[in-house]
């Protein structure tokens, strides 16, 4: 372990760019679940299906992975339709305990991951694109393209959502109905639609994020099971439904890991968002902004 | 005040930035049988609630037979002598009726006299409860085999089978017909003849009126009016927040 | 039926089912056949908290492997306790050591439940999403601390040779029968104590707990207390399942002790199953064991967990109740039109 000045800001920048990351994959749980009370715990495999799906294009046809989620967007959120849609007319509709939901979500989460795991093996996969080898160099930072572009784009859609759930009506219903379905109903909105509008984006979200997922790291189908950790971490952290206190909960998160990284050896990261979490629940499960 | 069964002292709760209770100052004496009334959102349930543990209450104490009860949750609340029922049935749904009134039995009961119950003796208590709300012919029936009315009696029962010495009842008499209600009503004030105090939360004024020695009026989690009900039924701000006409 | 003439019956059909299994001559059936008991006591294990409580536990392989480290762990000392432990307390060790297996499981078992509890303990008193996602985490902690523990092999794993024969009395056992009867043993165990636990006021309180624990509370259940006790019998059953492996197996590293298979299984036997009784994970855990075992062998066994996968998600979509659930239904309809 030498510390360095230098290394000690590279691994914070490296740590904030990560951050704005994980707040970009966080956006679509606080949405699910801090929103929706939907334990949506197979969104990582949303995720890492985005990731696949910008890479056999960016293989075939060289489109830059960012650009391929973009266009990818409506899919999934039809996608996310059809999955609310079985799990509201399964579940939330009759009433049934949470156990079964949770089964439901654990079994796609689990299914998506062997049928990747059969059609594309366990090798790590990667993508091309002009950036993702450069870094800017200024003074004692080193900033990787391939982390600043996915962080910036995922302070962009953070920035988008947060405003269309608070400018527009409809994400003004979708923030309303986590509070009371009662209410809605009087505003003339129909609760059920506007869960599915929401649950919707949430699994659009995970398109970009899965982009942004492989411009950062190579992927393979396991490494969706490191983000379910981080990513309920930081949503508890943050506060359940709070996209700014996503965001603050995320950076922590990736500073946090990106400094244990650096000195402790990357075998130590998966277990720092888990403790993260286990130690959230255990003491202060309402968030670091409380509610 | 000290030897009020019940003392509930200037208990407030909020929900964000919601103000469901405040300043609450509440008395019930050993046996006496007091109504509870007020539009609906004003805050009765949320003070049945603080009072047996199931919300904390921000600012205030709750004192129940000589102690504080800060700190205690609802199930030792229980084990003390308070019994609630719910405004909206909570009945257990994968067990039959008869197994929802056990459920107190086995653990409320037993917990408090530390005597084993036999077999025979609890099968015959959950028979009675059933009979005493006119359930007897549904004891094996599940809770979403039965109408919201006889939903609502089996809460009552299951709070009866705790064997409290405070019973809270929320709105049991909801879509109860004329008949029914009258005979509810009967049961409540036999059941307090035998020595438990109870608390009615209501809006069948009729009911609320033959069966209170004591009318408590709560408006926007506040209480505007505590006295004998003919006073408390004529007083004007009674009327215009909630009588009406 | 009372408990202990179920047992007895339980027992006298698991050495039945041994005997048999002798007949063949061919040692793979205790091979499967282990595999298989092992699935009876985690969907057992898993219920006692998922079904009969409805708290969902993703982290059964971290129990599991708890067991399956203890032993490595003790095996370790075992063979060089001049290495590791004190001079003091070394002819104790080297009288006890090496420990036998049914000790081990009891060890095992001891471990896991306190690390069940303590895990209940700091999540229990939150929503059962929330215990459900910690569980995860759990499984994932424990992992990242096994990989770099290098005591019990780390990221290497460890070789864990076993003995060829046990000696019972005069009657020397090969190793895998022995193995084998120790899963059936605690196999019964599990489904005993499953039973005890159903019919008994603690079954009816852990029924309230997962129809509604605001009600449960408000009719004087101490809902945290049991949870707690749910927690850690499903726990230490969980870590006593894993406590044989290394001797079975030869070879733990952390891949396998935690791995996929054990989470997906012990939740997708209890759910299709069955969730309200002793007899659905152990249907459960019969059909799909064996379903898998013949699945490995001739497709393989990536394709294997798949269909366990897609069995789980179909099932809970079309039939919730599991396959005992139906079963009862169908019974009590054809009662209902009988009458």
């Amino acid at each position: 372990m030498d510390f360095t000045v230098e290394l000690f800001i590279n691994a914070i920048v490296a740590g904030l760019l990560l951050g704005g990351f994980y707040a970009a994959v966080t956006a679509g749980i606080s949405i699910s679940f801090g929103m929706l009370d939907i334990v949506n715990i197979a969104h990582p495999a949303f995720i890492i299906l985005g990731s696949y799906i910008a890479y056999i294009i960016n293989q075939t046809f060289g489109i830059d992975p960012i650009l391929i989620s973009i266009v990818v967007l409506p899919a999934f959120y039809f996608l996310g339709s059809a999955v609310y849609q079985v799990y509201h007319v399964s579940f939330e509709r009759r009433g049934q305990d949470a156990l079964r939901g949770l089964a439901f979500f654990f079994g796609l989460l689990f299914v998506t991951e062997v049928m990747l795991i059969l059609v594309f093996g366990v090798d790590y996969r990667y993508v091309k694109a002009d950036y993702i080898d450069y870094a800017y160099r200024f003074g004692p930072f080193s900033i990787p393209m391939r982390m600043l572009i996915p962080c910036v784009l995922s302070l962009l859609m953070l920035a988008l959502l947060q405003v269309f759930l608070t400018r527009t009506f409809t994400g003004r219903a979708i923030m309303a109905v986590s509070q009371d379905q009662l209410a809605l109903r009087l505003m003339a909105a129909d609760p059920v639609r506007i869960k599915r509008i929401a649950f919707s984006i949430s699994i659009a979200t995970a398109a970009l994020a899965g982009a942004c997922l492989i411009v950062i790291q190579p992927v393979e189908p396991a490494v969706g099971r490191e983000y379910i950790g981080r990513v309920f971490a930081i949503c508890v952290l943050g506060g359940l439904g709070s996209l700014p206190g996503t965001l603050i909960a995320a950076m922590l998160l990736g500073i946090v890991e990106s400094l244990t990284a650096t000195y402790y050896g990357p075998s130590w990261a998966p277990a720092v968002a888990f403790g993260f979490l286990l130690l959230t629940l255990a003491f202060r499960p309402s968030g670091l902004l409380g509610r | 005040m000290t030897d009020a069964l019940l003392h509930v002292e200037n208990v407030g709760k909020r929900f964000g930035g919601f103000v469901a209770l405040e300043g609450i100052n509440l008395s019930v004496a050993q046996g006496e049988r007091v109504g509870l009334i007020g539009p609906n959102g004003s805050g009765k349930s949320t003070l049945v609630n603080c009072m047996c543990g199931s919300l904390t209450n921000e600012t205030g104490t709750v004192h129940f037979d000589g102690h504080k009860m800060d700190g205690l949750n609802a199930h030792q609340r229980t084990h003390r002598g308070m019994a609630r029922s719910f405004q909206l049935p909570r009945p257990f749904t994968t067990l039959t009726v008869k197994e929802n009134l056990r459920i107190p039995l086995l653990y409320t009961v037993y917990a408090r006299s530390g005597t084993h119950m036999s077999q025979a003796d609890i099968n015959s208590r959950c028979t009675e409860l059933a009979g005493l709300v006119g359930l007897a012919g549904k004891a094996d029936k599940y809770p979403l085999d039965l109408t919201q009315v006889e939903m609502r009696k089996l809460e009552l029962a299951r709070a009866l089978a705790a064997d409290p010495k405070l019973l809270i009842a929320d709105e049991s008499m909801a879509g109860l017909s004329h008949s029914e209600v009258t005979d509810i009503v009967s049961l409540l004030i036999k059941l307090n003849e035998r020595g438990i105090t109870i608390i009615l939360i209501e809006h069948i004024m009729r009911a609320v009126m033959s069966f209170s020695q004591r009318l408590v009026v709560l408006v926007s989690g506040k209480k505007i009016a505590d006295g004998k009900p003919d006073q408390v039924v004529n007083n004007p701000e009674v009327i215009g927040a909630y009588l009406g006409e | 039926m009372r408990l202990p003439v179920f047992f007895l019956i339980a027992l006298a059909v698991g050495l039945v089912a041994f005997g048999l299994a002798l007949t063949f001559g061919n040692d793979y059936v205790f091979y499967a056949g282990y595999v298989v008991l092992q699935f009876i006591v985690l969907a057992t294990a898993w219920n006692i908290l998922g079904g009969y409580c409805g708290y969902v536990n993703f982290g059964s392989a971290a129990f599991f492997a708890i067991g399956a480290y203890s032993t490595v762990a003790l095996h370790k000392l075992a063979t060089s306790p001049a290495r590791y432990l004190p001079d003091g307390i070394l002819p104790f060790a080297e009288a006890i050591f090496p420990l036998s297996v049914p000790t081990l499981v009891v060890i095992a078992g001891l471990v896991a439940g306190v690390v069940g509890l303590g895990t209940g303990y700091l999540t229990l008193r939150l929503r059962g999403a929330f215990f459900a996602i910690a569980t995860l985490a759990l499984a994932v902690v424990l992992q990242t601390l096994v990989l770099n523990w290098s005591f019990v092999g780390g990221a290497r794993g460890a070789y864990i040779i076993a003995p060829q024969s046990v000696a019972i009395g005069a009657y020397e056992l090969r190793y895998i029968h022995y193995l084998a009867l120790t899963m059936i043993v605690l196999s019964v165990l599990a489904v005993t104590i499953a039973r005890l636990i159903e019919r008994s006021r603690l079954g009816y309180g852990f029924a309230t707990i997962r129809d509604d624990e605001i009600a449960a509370e408000a009719c004087g259940v101490p809902t945290l207390r049991l949870k707690l006790i749910a927690t850690t019998i499903s726990g230490a059953l969980m870590g006593m399942a894993g406590a044989p492996f290394p001797y079975y197996i030869g070879y733990v590293d952390p891949g396998t002790a935690f791995g996929l298979s054990y989470g997906v299984n012990s939740i997708a036997m209890p759910m299709i199953g069955g969730t309200t009784s002793w007899i659905g994970p152990l249907i459960g855990a019969i059909l799909l064991g064996t379903l898998q075992q013949i699945a490995t062998v001739t497709i393989s066994s990536a394709a294997n967990l798949l269909i366990v996968g897609l069995l789980l998600v179909a099932f809970v979509i079309i039939a919730p109740k599991g396959i005992v659930g139906h079963v009862q239904d169908y019974f009590r309809n054809r009662k209902k039109e009988a009458q």
